[in-house]
């Protein structure tokens, strides 16, 4: 067990170290601050240029903004954000196959898997504090401003989203294993994402697709329930699961 | 005992065949040369006994367990030194061994006494900063302390010297056979007058079989001299030396080359020159290069 922490510790010595940990943590503060923050300055902005459109005909009645608008900006964000994390973690394996700096801890004796599961949990202890921090804001400024009474099962569509980012996590790992660049790293994880979002455009099979999350705000505003989100997110587990085991089955074959 | 047995291995990449029918035995505490061109095989044949690349054919046994690919379970007797060491440029040496120990089951308290005895040996004590500064020489040292943490019975190492300068050359042999005592070294390189300084058995690899095995004094019976070579000061003294000595091919203006020569011709040469009163720059033995060897060796 002792070679596993160890490689813990390394990694998120050099998580720290890299000054990635920083970056992090101000990218998740700010897109959480930014949701709230648009919301509240919407009427505000509309008024201050009300003027110069009342020239040009239009006429800009009180807007209104509650919790609400303030959710669907999270919802337009966060993928953004998980664009973000995810570029920053592309290169867990391959930069390391780039500078050879995995061979010397396979000739160490560490066992392959336990540097692959080492990797991934930094990773999703990572995005777990992200994404979390980043809905913890957003949640605790809708609070404060507005009413959230009327806002169904907030924490089952952030839910949805987080499991979202954890099944492309387990992507990049994937891919990592299969791929050596980071290039080709990122290529087949979009790759893959654009499939299941293309495929979505087809109704019978869309409501099975891992990206059908991505439409999860739905829940939020009544107009969809839990249990039509049902079949993708067994499909998601099941679709994590499989690809953390053919990640670890390939790793151990990995010419490194 | 034999520390490692080579036995019938097969690679290639490809089509290309690197490795044919290779076979070679390590007996324990030796310094083991392992010489080749680059491109020779050296590397891979390397990797293959680290359980890094899958072998096509054949076995590898060290300290007498076969070695599996992807599962390496036989690195625990092994110590690797590639040749260029790359580590984790966020961490000081200290805490790069650190890791290592920990990865390799070592338990904290012997770990930071093995790291302070190591990082003394290879001079790297105040050198306590992360190792994205350091030079080629010092993460050099930096591998061999990593290399020889675990206490292995056998230490690989990749080329070590040849990248590095000649003070950095002359560590890391010094290192190299001071560790001799405690452990089996299996070395590979391609320049010669390092496997004479320290190996006392070689293997030399050449489309991808040994074309020629043995120890140090075998070796140096099998070949003939590579000759010397003498400068003058002067050419009136070059011409009158001629006079005396033959057999000298003129290079350049005041040298002359002895190729075909051995020692006792060499001896011979000084003779004449004390006897003749002919002053000299200086007079050098050659060193038989690996080409010559390898010549002699493969018959060409």
């Amino acid at each position: 067990m002792s070679a596993f922490t160890a490689f813990i510790k390394k990694e998120f010595l050099g998580l720290f170290r890299s000054g990635k940990a920083v970056i992090l943590l101000l990218i998740s503060v700010l897109f959480g601050i930014m949701n709230p923050a648009i919301a509240k300055l919407t009427p505000w902005m509309m008024e201050s240029m009300a003027d110069s459109m009342a020239e040009t005909g239009l006429v800009v009645t009180a807007v209104e903004v509650d919790a609400m608008t303030s959710w669907t900006q999270f919802y337009k964000n966060a993928p953004m954000a998980l664009i973000v994390f995810l570029l920053m973690f592309a290169g867990i394996l391959t930069s390391e196959y780039q500078s050879g700096t995995l061979i010397g801890m396979v000739t160490k004796g560490i066992s392959r898997w336990k540097i692959l599961a080492a990797k991934k949990i930094m990773v999703l202890i990572v995005w777990t504090v992200f994404f979390w921090l980043m809905y913890g804001i957003t949640f605790g400024y809708n609070q404060y401003f507005w009413d959230q009474s009327k806002i169904e099962h907030p924490l089952f569509a952030a839910g949805c989203f987080y499991i979202l980012g954890v099944w492309l996590v387990s992507l990049i790992f994937l891919s990592s294993v299969l791929a050596r660049t980071n290039t080709a790293v990122l290529g087949m994880t979009g790759g893959v994402f654009l499939i299941s979002y293309l495929l979505g455009m087809y109704h019978g099979i869309s409501k099975y697709l891992p990206t059908e999350l991505l439409g999860v705000t739905n829940v939020l505003t009544k107009s969809a329930e839990i249990k039509d989100y049902q079949a993708s997110l067994i499909v998601i587990t099941f679709l994590i699961l499989i690809q953390t085991i053919a990640a670890v089955t390939g790793f151990n074959k990995k010419a490194l | 005992m034999d520390t490692l047995t080579v036995s019938h291995v097969k690679k290639s990449f490809g089509s290309q065949e690197i490795i044919r029918d290779l076979s070679f035995r390590v007996p324990e505490h030796s310094v083991f040369g392992f010489i080749g061109e680059n491109g020779a095989g050296k590397t891979t044949t390397m990797k293959m006994i680290l359980g890094l690349l899958r072998m096509d054919g054949g076995e590898i046994l060290v300290e007498g367990e076969a070695v599996c690919y992807g599962q390496t379970r036989t690195n625990r007797y092994v110590g690797y030194l590639p040749d260029v060491p790359e580590y984790y440029g966020f961490m000081t040496p200290r805490e790069y061994l650190r890791l290592c120990a920990e990865v390799s089951g070592i338990t904290r308290k012997e770990a930071d006494k093995r790291a302070d005895e190591l990082l003394e040996m290879v001079g790297l004590t105040k050198a306590d900063k992360r190792i994205h500064g350091f030079s080629r020489g010092m993460k050099q040292r930096l591998g061999i302390a990593q290399a020889l943490l675990g206490k292995p019975k056998l230490l690989i190492c990749d080329e070590p010297t040849s990248a590095l300068d000649p003070l950095g050359r002359k560590e890391i042999l010094d290192i190299l056979s001071a560790v001799r005592e405690s452990t089996t070294v299996l070395f590979s390189t391609h320049i010669l007058s390092d496997v004479e300084r320290i190996c006392d058995q070689i293997a030399l690899l050449h489309h991808g079989e040994i074309a020629l095995q043995g120890t140090m004094d075998d070796i140096h019976a099998m070949h003939k001299g590579a000759g010397f070579e003498i400068e003058f000061h002067r050419k009136e003294d070059l011409e009158a030396f001629s006079g005396y000595f033959s057999g000298g091919v003129p290079a350049g203006n005041m040298q002359l080359d002895f190729p075909d020569c051995d020692r006792r011709d060499m001896l011979r040469a000084l003779h004449t020159l004390a006897e003749r009163d002919i002053p000299i720059q200086r007079i050098e033995q050659k060193e038989p290069s690996l080409e010559a060897l390898f010549m002699e060796v493969i018959g060409k």
